[in-house]
Parts: C-alpha cells; structure tokens; sequence
C-alpha cells in the first residue's frame, strides 16, 4: 500500500477514536441539564467521563497534528477555510474543559450553574459543527488553484453541511446515554435508559439519510457496506437497550460512529478536500501530502506509539471500570 | 490592520498567555512529583499535604494550559496556512509526537492520578504523577524542536518546484543544536518558575501570622527551604544555559543579537550595554553605561573579538535576499532581552532575601507587611521573565518565520508577511483576535480568584475530610490493598469533581 493512503486511513482512524471517545463525553455534557436535576446526579454524570476526558481530548489534537505532518496541504486548506467554524469549536472547548476542572472548586450555586451552561455550551456546538464541518470536507468546498478556500461565511451552511450537524449531536447524545447507562448505577441509570429509546430514532432516521444521500452523490459501491453496518448498529443498539444489555448498547453506537466515518471517508478517496470550483483543483492524497521520508518517519513513529498509548488508555478505562451512583458522591469538601 | 499584522497579535496573545501555564505546569509538575515521592519514601505527612496543596494549584493551572494549548495547534493551520504549507513536511512531525508521545502521556495519567488516590496502590499512584510529568516536559521538547527549526532550520532541502521546504534528516531536526541549548533554559526557567511559586506562597502564608494547623506550618517550612535551593540552582542553570544559547544565537541569528544588544555598527572589542536612554532603535549611541570589551567576549570567547552591528548585517541581508529591510523591531528586541535577564535575576534575588532571613533556623518575620506583599509579588518575575524571553526570541526572528540558516540553505527561508492564510479576510481576524482575548482575559481572572481561594484556605483545606492523616510509611505489600478495597466503596471520588 502506498503511504499516502496508509496515512489516509490512519487519519481516519484518529477521528473516529476521536468520536468514538469524544463523542460520549461530549453526549454527557449535553446531557447534564436533562438527566441531572439535580446537584449530586450532575456530579454523578460528570464523575463518569472525569478521569478520561482529557484523554479523550488527545485524539483531537493528534488528528490535527498527523494531518499537519502527513498532509500539510489538507491541514492548510482546512484550517484556513473553515476558520470561524474552528474558532467557535475552540471556543467551546476552552470553556468546557475549564468547566469541568472549575465546576466542583467553589461551593456555591451560581458558580455552579455557570459552569455548566460552559459544559452544555461546550458539548454541544462541537457535536453540531463537527458534523457540518466533515459533511462538507466530504461534499466538497470551493477552492481555487492555488489550494485556497474562497467560499464566504455562510457557505458551509448548505443543507447537506447543515444536516451532518443534525446527525453527529443527536449520535452523540445517543452515545453519551449509553455510556451513562453504562456506568451508573440507580435512578440515573434507569432514565438514561428511558431517555436512549425516546432518542434513538433521530439519529437514525437523519443518519440513514445523510448517508444514503452521501452514497448517491458520490459513494463507491463497497461503501454501502459500513451505510449498512450502520444502521444494523444502530437498530441493534435499540434492541440491546431494550434488553437491558448496556454495554452492547454503547458498542451499537460506537460501531455506528466508526461505520460512518468509514463510509464518509471512503467515498472521500483519493481526494481529501474535493474543490467545487474545477476537480482539477482539489486536494488528494497525492497533493496534498508530505514527502515520502516523513511519511515514512511519521509511519515508525506512530506503528510504535499508538499501541502503547491504546493500552495504557484502555488500562485507565479498567480502573474506572465501576459503576457509579448518587451514593458514591462525596459531601462537597472545598474551601 | 492587515491580516498579518492581525494574526501576528492573535498568535503573541495567545502564545505569551498559553506560555504562563506551561512553565508552570512543566515545573509544578516535577515538584508535586517530587513532594509524593518524598511523602512515599519518608511516609512523613508534610509532604503529603504539600502533594495534596500544590497538586490542587497544579491542576487549576494545568486546565488553562491544555485548553489553550488545543488553539496553538489550530491556528497554525487557520491563520498560516502559507506557513503550513511551506514547512508542513519539516514542522508538522514535531507536532504529531508530541501528541502521540507526549498528550497522551499526561492528560490520561493526569486523569489516574486526580482519580486513583484511594484506587491505586500507592506506588502505582506515584508511578502516575511522574508519568504526567515527564509527558508535559517530553511535551515542551518536540515543541522547542519545532520553534528551533524556525530559528535555525536544518535537515531539509528546497524544492524548486514545490516551492517547500523538505525534511531529509528527522535526526537533524530533533538534535539541531539550537533545540539543545533551548531545551535545558526552557526546563531550568520552568523549574525555576515552580519553585518561586511554592516559595513565594509557603513564605506569604508563614508571614501572615494566622494560627494554622501544626502539621500545615511544618509542610510550609519545608516548602520554603525547598524552594530556596531549588532557586539557586535552577537560577544557575537558567544564568549558564541562557548564555551558553545567546553565544549559539550570535553565530546563528546574527540579527537577533546585534538587535539585542543594540549594536548597530560591527566593532572590534565592542562593548555590552546594560541600558539605554531614548529609542535604541533610533540612535545607536544613546547607550549611556557599557561595560567595556564585554559583549565581544560574551560573543565571541575573546575581548577583542569582532561582532557584526546591525545596520552592517542588514546590508548583506539585502545583498544575499534582495532590497527589504531585514532588521526587527531594535526597542523591542533590546528591551525584552533586559526584561527576561532582570527579572529572572530578581527572582533568584527573593530566594537570597529568604535564605538570609531563614539562616539558623530563623523564622521569617510576622511584623512586616511590606516583605509578605513582595513575598506574592515575586511569583510574578519568572512568569515575565518567560514571557519576555519568548516576545524577545520571536520578535529578534523578525521579519522572518523562518530564519534563513547561515550555514545551510538560502532558500529555505520565509518572511512572515508571507506566511498568512490567504482565505482569512480582516474581518475574521479581528473576530477570533477580539473573541481569543476576551475570553482569555476572562478566564485569568477566574484562574487567579480561584488560586488565591486555594492558597489562603491552605494545605489542611484540601485535605481528605475528617480523616486522620495517615502517618505511617506506606506499604507495598497486601495490607495497603486489602484496606484500599474495603473502605472505599463509599469513598471512590476522593479528590474528584
């Protein structure tokens, strides 16, 4: 295999551990205000994605870094282009990640409150933007000869761009609540039960018709199987719920959201951001790459790197493998 | 404004405020791991306190400094896409293994480490912190590699066709020789930083006279006679890696350093200024006390030795690149280099006040308000000094990005008016600049109220609630377990959100 494409695929790799793991925290922000009424439930979901999140965080920012270092091109491209969508997506995140670190550090209500409004804020809109931003890469943007974007504010905006966002929030919520059922225990664990299958058919029903439009437009024959695998995962992470079985529940999802981003991905290649303004232009795997050296430096470095991260990542998952409930929720204890 | 001088702003402000949490974290992070393993070995309780104390400060800051860190990597590729585009196959590598290597390694130990107290057994706990730690230094390697490249750019050829640099030797780069010498004077400055930090707090609270728990003043003691020695040395260290780097930077930023010293015409012998009157930058001969000889032996090894002024090298730059003017800002260039020098100098200062004051066993006095003030007022210095050392370093570079390599290859080389986004109009600058500011300055605000509420509250604060600190030495062996399972059931979050 070339490594252009090994690197291609490897980038896909990053984001969808990105969303796999990303995608459930952010599910637990949006979901503080629905299924935490009250103080210690808050704490409770939050406890659930505390010692991980930043963790999670990584896959971000090694997807933006491997996408500097293995296509340079791309990484300009898409950077510059989607600039005000990024800025509100760092945004978000600056206040999130605050948030959860604050939050708990002063014992007061509206303190409190405050921070997770930042949380809710910060869950959501990358949730939303994300999906817009990847419906876009995929459909493709204006871009002249020179590689650089010339669309205006409003362009990523399109109905396509528009319904990826209501497919990558309601998938996400959908996530978080599987892993909060998965990792709680009592009331909290019951209602996001409750609330999983009151969810469900909006991202499925939205999932299925972005793909399936995805796939018309410009999908390969052989993608119609990660569309498929899809929404089997998903129908079936509806019937794990019903059963009661969680962790098959959050599988569903997680394989839903791997299946996608194999299926966009897919019918991306060999372009990496399709020019709507001439074909010629557009950015490949080709064009937009590094030089085969650091390609094959970045190889090494990540064929050595990323098992060892992903077992100590998967180790800290074991530890914090229990259930947690309102019970296990100390007194508050801040100066 | 243009959208280069717009970015320019955006990535200083945005750069300087991410590098007061970095040196901080860097350094704290050492320290608090240092304090554990002290509290490990010696099962002596004030270093746990001091663990559990400066640990909470760490994480507070520690948050800044990685969502402020997300925006470094971005903007980049929002606002420089040139610049992306141009280093991308050198610059992008350092930037992929710090997040393979280094994230990784702190955000998921941080996370044990905030959260496995009663869940891990104690050496695995101390295993954590130290794993953090090391990830936030390795962190602060692969980027000092990749600024030094920009400063002085090796293991690469041009391509013609491309128009982009190209990387050829990867060992080049993560060994150029200016990483070396950045490296020890960025980590000697974070240590540096911390041990302010902890001395400068441990010494306000034991002036502030309130009565406090005894095993709390013990810790703070301790702290303080700590953080003196660790100034001195890490004082030294930032003095001798610092010049070691400045003599380095004669010979590969010319420019930098003839600005720097406001040597504007090349002298034999020259002299070192030690402060200007007027606008340096204007008037090369305002300089008003010099000492003799000094600066071409700091230069160059020998007090008669030749240094190259800066209208001189400004004339081979226009022969070697064309007409243009190659010279950065000179006030600036001059002035921050005094900064960083003179404020890292008072910092080390403080410890010399607070070791004469502490000699044989004295105790630092209660009576007088003026030293407590200046006790808080001191953590500034290193944190100026920090941001100084970078305004000086980055702003000397100008107007390149990257700054051709005397001994390499010409073209390898980019102005900085060149490197912008061409995709990003002013108007979008002017938002993420005025939103990236606000938010920052903002949240500065919070992070500062929410330390001093830390500090003021002291050790015992944050220590677990209504339990007996434990004083025996930790056990290795079945016991710690075997209690570690059975009474933690109900206290699972001990130190968590």
């Amino acid at each position: 295999m070339e490594l252009t494409t090994f690197w291609f695929l490897l980038i896909g790799v990053l984001w969808t551990g990105y969303f796999f793991l990303e995608g459930f925290d952010f599910g637990v922000g949006m979901l503080l205000h629905p299924l935490g009424r009250d103080e210690t439930r808050r704490r409770v979901l939050i406890n659930t994605i505390g010692p991980v999140w930043d963790g999670n965080e990584v896959w971000l920012l090694t997807a933006g870094g491997a996408t500097f270092a293995a296509f340079p091109n791309w990484y300009a491209t898409l950077f510059s282009g989607f600039y005000l969508a990024l800025f509100l997506i760092l945004v978000a995140l600056i206040l999130r990640g605050v948030a959860f670190e604050y939050r708990g550090k002063v014992d007061s209500d509206s303190w409190r409150r405050r921070w997770d409004l930042a949380i809710a804020f910060g869950s959501w809109v990358p949730s939303v933007l994300w999906g817009v931003a990847f419906a876009n890469i995929v459909a493709g943007v204006p871009i002249d000869e020179h590689g650089d974007f010339t669309g205006t504010r409003l362009t990523l905006l399109n109905p396509f761009g528009l319904l990826g966002g209501v497919v990558t929030a309601p998938l996400f919520l959908l996530h978080g609540l599987h892993f909060v059922a998965l990792k709680t225990e009592g009331e909290i664990h019951d209602e996001a039960k409750a609330m999983s299958l009151k969810v469900a058919p909006v991202p499925i029903v939205a999932g299925a018709t972005f793909l399936i439009w995805n796939q018309i437009e410009r999908g390969e024959p052989w993608t119609w199987g990660p569309v498929l695998v899809a929404a089997i995962a998903l129908v079936a992470s509806v019937l794990a719920t019903r059963a009661g079985r969680d962790g098959w529940a959050f599988v569903g999802t997680g394989l839903a959201i791997a299946a996608a981003v194999v299926a966009l991905f897919g019918s991306l290649y060999p372009d990496v951001m399709p020019s709507t303004t001439d074909p010629a232009f557009s950015l490949t795997v080709e064009n937009a790459s590094s030089t085969a050296y650091t390609l094959k430096v970045m190889t090494w470095v990540a064929v050595i790197m990323t098992p060892i991260v992903l077992v100590y990542q998967a180790w800290s998952y074991w530890v914090f493998r229990k259930r947690i409930g309102t019970r296990h929720i100390p007194p508050v204890h801040v100066p | 404004m243009d959208v280069v001088t717009l970015s320019r702003w955006q990535f200083g402000i945005t750069t300087v405020y991410h590098f007061f949490m970095v040196p901080l974290t860097i350094g704290l992070g050492l320290t608090v791991a240092w304090f554990q393993t002290k509290w490990y070995r010696t099962g002596d309780e004030s270093y746990l306190r001091l663990t559990k104390f400066f640990g909470k400060l760490f994480l507070i800051n520690f948050a800044m400094g990685v969502v402020t860190g997300i925006v470094q990597e971005f903007q980049f590729g929002m606002n420089w896409a040139s610049y992306s585009r141009f280093v991308g196959d050198v610059f992008g590598a350092p930037l992929a293994m710090e997040a393979l290597v280094a994230f990784f390694l702190e955000s998921t130990f941080l996370g044990l480490w905030i959260f496995g107290w009663d869940r891990l057994s104690p050496k695995l706990h101390l295993a954590t912190i130290w794993a953090a730690a090391i990830g936030t230094a390795l962190s602060a390697y692969f980027i000092i590699a990749a600024n030094s490249w920009m400063q002085h750019p090796v293991g690469v050829v041009y391509n013609q066709a491309t128009g982009r640099a190209e990387l050829v030797d990867i060992g080049a780069v993560l060994t150029n020789s200016t990483t070396l010498a950045a490296y020890p004077h960025v980590i000697a400055g974070s240590l540096l930083t911390a041990s302010v930090f902890v001395g400068g707090i441990s010494a306000w609270m034991l002036m502030r006279g309130k009565p406090m728990p005894e095993g709390d003043d013990k810790a703070l003691h301790k702290a303080v006679r700590i953080s003196i020695y660790l100034t001195f040395a890490m004082g030294l260290l930032v003095a001798v890696s610092g010049d070691y780097q400045a003599r380095l930077m004669f010979k590969q930023q010319p420019m930098k350093m003839a600005a720097a010293e406001a040597l504007c015409e090349t002298e034999s012998g020259a002299g070192l200024s030690v402060f200007a009157v007027g606008d340096p930058g204007k008037e090369c001969d305002v300089r008003t006390l010099t000492v003799p000889k000094l600066l071409s032996f700091m230069a160059t090894g020998s007090f008669d030795g030749t240094v190259h002024g800066v209208t001189d090298l400004n004339a081979q730059y226009q022969e070697k690149f064309g007409p243009g003017d190659y010279r950065p800002n000179l006030a600036i260039t001059y002035w921050s280099f005094r900064a960083m020098v003179g404020l890292g100098a008072v910092a080390s200062f403080g410890a010399v006040v607070a070791w004469w004051l502490t000699r044989k066993g004295k105790e630092l006095p209660t009576d007088k308000p003026w030293l407590r003030h200046a006790s808080v007022a001191i953590i500034a210095t290193p944190f100026l000094a920090n941001a100084f050392g970078w305004i000086f370093t980055e702003m000397g570079r100008q107007p390149w990005v990257v700054a051709p390599n005397p001994d390499g290859l010409p073209e390898v080389r980019l102005m900085t008016r060149d490197a912008v986004s061409s995709a990003v109009s002013p108007g979008m600058a002017i938002t993420t600049l005025v939103g990236f500011t606000l938010i920052y300055a903002a949240l500065m605000v919070v992070e500062l109220k929410l330390l001093a509420r830390y500090v003021k509250a002291g050790p015992q604060a944050v220590m677990p609630p209504g339990t007996p600190p434990d004083d025996r030495p930790p056990d290795d062996d079945a016991p710690t377990t075997t209690t570690t399972t059975t009474t933690n059931e109900a206290d699972v979050l001990a130190f968590a959100y």
